[in-house]
């Protein structure tokens, strides 16, 4: 682990039981995060794809510890975060912070803006009295919004303004890193296009650090300088964005290049489009996870699981077929 | 302007005119029953054996010379037996008796401090003004029932009280711990919410003894009201709690490091308190319902005590009702305050949440 790696993910594993019945008997598991790993560095925003259900804001959450993992581990800034009394774990809550998907979901409909931007301020006894408003009302600033939002209530917002009052709230404890769980897919395409660059911004600011999940790769395309693919629950590929929008090896993200819709009618003629669900992450099928969709499916991987290997500097991928 | 969502709601009560309705008629019940030995012109128990079942009593205008007069007055009645020997009252026309305002009667303490006898009407002694009738021993309905008021509507707002206090604890607990606590807290409310509501109120009843002072039978009643009522609560509340513990601002107040309790106290039951408002007024008929039920049977409050279900105890005999037909008048109370509440608590479910399906409390 280098000094400049502020989060360091190993082996990551969720899953969650299935229980059936009157005594609720363990029936299975939902495989929802297997065995990921990665490295954040300082000031990076690496992108995190994938289809719905794929895993993606389980492995947010398992990292801010709002779940418990079932396996792997966790450092931040050097410190393994999984082992952590309750009480530590309280105090560096205020170092890593997260931004929700749903703008509408995600503030507490009976408080004012000046109370839900505020709490963090409070629990983690920053500031207190005038300097705790004076604080409030420059984080509004920070996000573009007026002091007058302070007394108001979040039904009076529109989304985007929400999604900033949750970014205001996330940059209240001054934290190094921020996950961002699909901060701008319940937005439209301008507005989604304000938070992204707001976003960029504060991270040049604040030299904050990003977990960027999304499944609009144009957005992550934006902001990241890597960016990762997930699929039924593992990292399939991972890579610098250059070269991952360039040069995508796995088919998987060659299908998800593929759907970015585009005007260019030749382009849109030779596009393959992915077919099928998702299999169910309860039952994931042997071998290659993939294998069931792929395209350039050979017989050794429906048998046999691919690992993550690098084949080129800072590229790697999960698959046969890549040589 | 800025508006809370309470505020909101509220305004939207105001265009709701049946909750109105129902509100205004509630906070005169109430009204009446804080101040029942007031606004009653005779004591709950101050019985003339010589008006039994005396009809209501009419008002005069013009008196015999046709002689119009601005306040109103009565006569006396007196009765004769006809061939049944069945009590026929009639006017005794020989000496009107003016109604006054603030008459002069039985002694009492005005809301339980002030010793006076002053009450809002009545009529000098010699005569009794008896606005909807007498009952079997000459006591005056109308006294008798805001009296009763007093135990019926406090026993709703009581009962239900306890309810929720024990429903929100309960199903809080439940839903938000979640696991064998959970599960084990979700049968037993099953196994209460099982046994036939009626039943285990008569069961929990038989169980005390039939000699106990009508205080204690009054909180007697309280507690097994509240008995039944807050497994069907403590379910519904901790469903709530296991669907907002997963919302994000929950998830977001854990991210930021909120303590537990606080999440409990902050963010998750706030956002119960429109529920709780709502289901809290339509469940109160529910109380009264009940209350009835069990002083009509004679197992709740007791005579000389007046409560409406007993008071509609006397019109439990068809002879009764055909010839004294204003001893049904308790069940128009309970009626009316039943309606009142209902139309009430649907204007606020309407005003809280357009969307929003209240449950009750069962019984």
């Amino acid at each position: 682990m280098a000094i400049q790696d502020l989060l360091w993910v190993e082996n990551l594993t969720k899953y969650f039981p299935i229980e059936r019945g009157l005594l609720r008997r363990n029936v299975g598991q939902v495989k929802a995060v297997e065995g990921v790993s990665f490295v954040l560095k300082e000031g990076e925003t690496l992108g995190l794809v994938g289809e719905s259900g794929c895993g993606k804001s389980t492995l947010a959450r398992v990292i801010l510890r709002l779940l418990p993992p079932t396996d792997g581990s966790i450092f931040f800034e050097g410190i393994n975060i999984l082992t952590l009394k309750s009480g530590e774990m309280q105090r560096l809550r205020k170092r890593l912070q997260i931004i929700f998907q749903d703008p509408y979901g995600s503030l507490n409909p009976r408080h004012t803006i000046e109370s839900i931007v505020g709490e963090p301020l409070s629990i983690h006894k920053l500031a207190k009295g005038k300097e705790r408003k004076d604080c409030i009302v420059e984080l509004l600033r920070l996000v573009g919004l007026e002091e007058s939002s302070l007394v108001r209530y979040p039904h009076e917002f529109s989304g985007g303004q929400r999604q900033r009052i949750g970014i205001a709230r996330a940059l209240a404890t001054r934290p190094k890193f921020i996950v961002a769980d699909e901060p701008v897919s319940s937005l439209d395409v301008s507005i989604a296009a304000q938070i992204i660059n707001l976003l960029k911004d504060l991270q040049e600011r604040l030299k904050l650090s990003y977990l960027f999940i999304s499944h609009d790769l144009r957005a992550v395309k934006h902001i990241s300088d890597r960016v990762a693919v997930m699929y039924l629950g593992k990292i399939v590929e991972l890579a610098k964005k250059e070269e991952i929008y360039a040069l995508p090896k796995h088919p998987y993200t060659k299908a998800l290049l593929e759907a970015i819709p585009t005007l260019d009618p030749v382009i849109k003629r030779r596009r393959f489009i992915l077919s099928g669900d998702l299999p169910d992450p309860a039952d994931p099928p042997p071998g290659c996870p993939f294998h069931p969709r792929c395209k350039e499916v050979k017989s050794h991987c429906k048998e046999i699981k691919p690992s993550l290997r690098e084949i080129s500097l800072d590229h790697l991928v999960a698959c046969h077929g890549v040589v | 302007m800025t508006r809370s969502p309470t505020r909101i709601a509220l305004e939207r009560l105001r265009r709701h005119p049946l909750a109105i309705l129902g509100g205004v008629i509630l906070f005169l019940l109430y009204l009446s029953a804080i101040f029942a030995d007031f606004i009653a012109p005779y004591h709950y128990d101050h019985e003339s054996r010589m008006n039994s079942y005396n009809p209501p009593t009419r008002l005069h205008f013009f008196d015999e010379e046709g002689r119009f007069h601005l306040r109103p007055f009565i006569y006396p009645y007196s009765y004769e037996f006809d061939k049944f020997y069945q009590r026929v009252y009639k006017e005794d026309r020989t000496r009107p008796y003016p109604l006054k305002l603030l008459c002069k009667g039985d002694e009492y303490r005005l809301l339980g401090i002030f010793k006076t006898n002053y009450h809002l009407f009545g009529v000098d002694e010699g005569a009794r003004f008896y606005l909807l009738g007498a009952d079997s021993r000459g006591r005056d309905l109308f006294s008798r029932l805001l009296y009763g008021g007093r135990v019926s509507l406090s026993i709703g707002l009581v009962g239900c009280l306890i309810t929720f206090i024990l429903g929100m604890t309960i199903g809080g607990i439940s839903g938000y711990l979640g696991g064998k606590v959970d599960n084990l807290i979700m049968r037993l409310c099953e196994m209460v919410m099982m046994i036939p509501g009626f039943y285990l109120m008569l069961a929990l009843r038989a169980a005390f003894p039939p000699e106990l002072s009508s205080v204690q039978v009054y909180l007697l009643i309280v507690v097994i009201l509240s008995f039944i009522g807050w497994a069907g609560m403590a379910r519904v509340v901790r469903g709530m709690v296991l669907s907002i513990r997963e919302t994000e601002f929950v998830l977001a107040a854990r991210a930021q490091g909120v303590k537990d309790l606080s999440i409990i106290f902050r963010h998750i039951l706030p956002n119960l308190l429109s529920y709780v408002i709502v289901s809290l007024t339509l469940s109160i008929p529910g109380y009264i319902l009940g209350e009835s039920a069990l002083s009509l049977l004679g197992l709740g409050i007791q005579d000389p005590h007046a409560s409406w279900g007993n008071l509609l105890a006397e019109a439990m005999n068809i002879a009764q009702i055909k010839f004294h037909p204003w001893i049904l008048t308790p069940g128009l109370f309970i009626f009316v305050t039943v309606m009142a509440f209902n139309f009430l608590g649907d204007g606020l479910r309407d005003a809280f949440d357009p969307k929003a399906i209240a449950g009750r409390v069962r019984f």
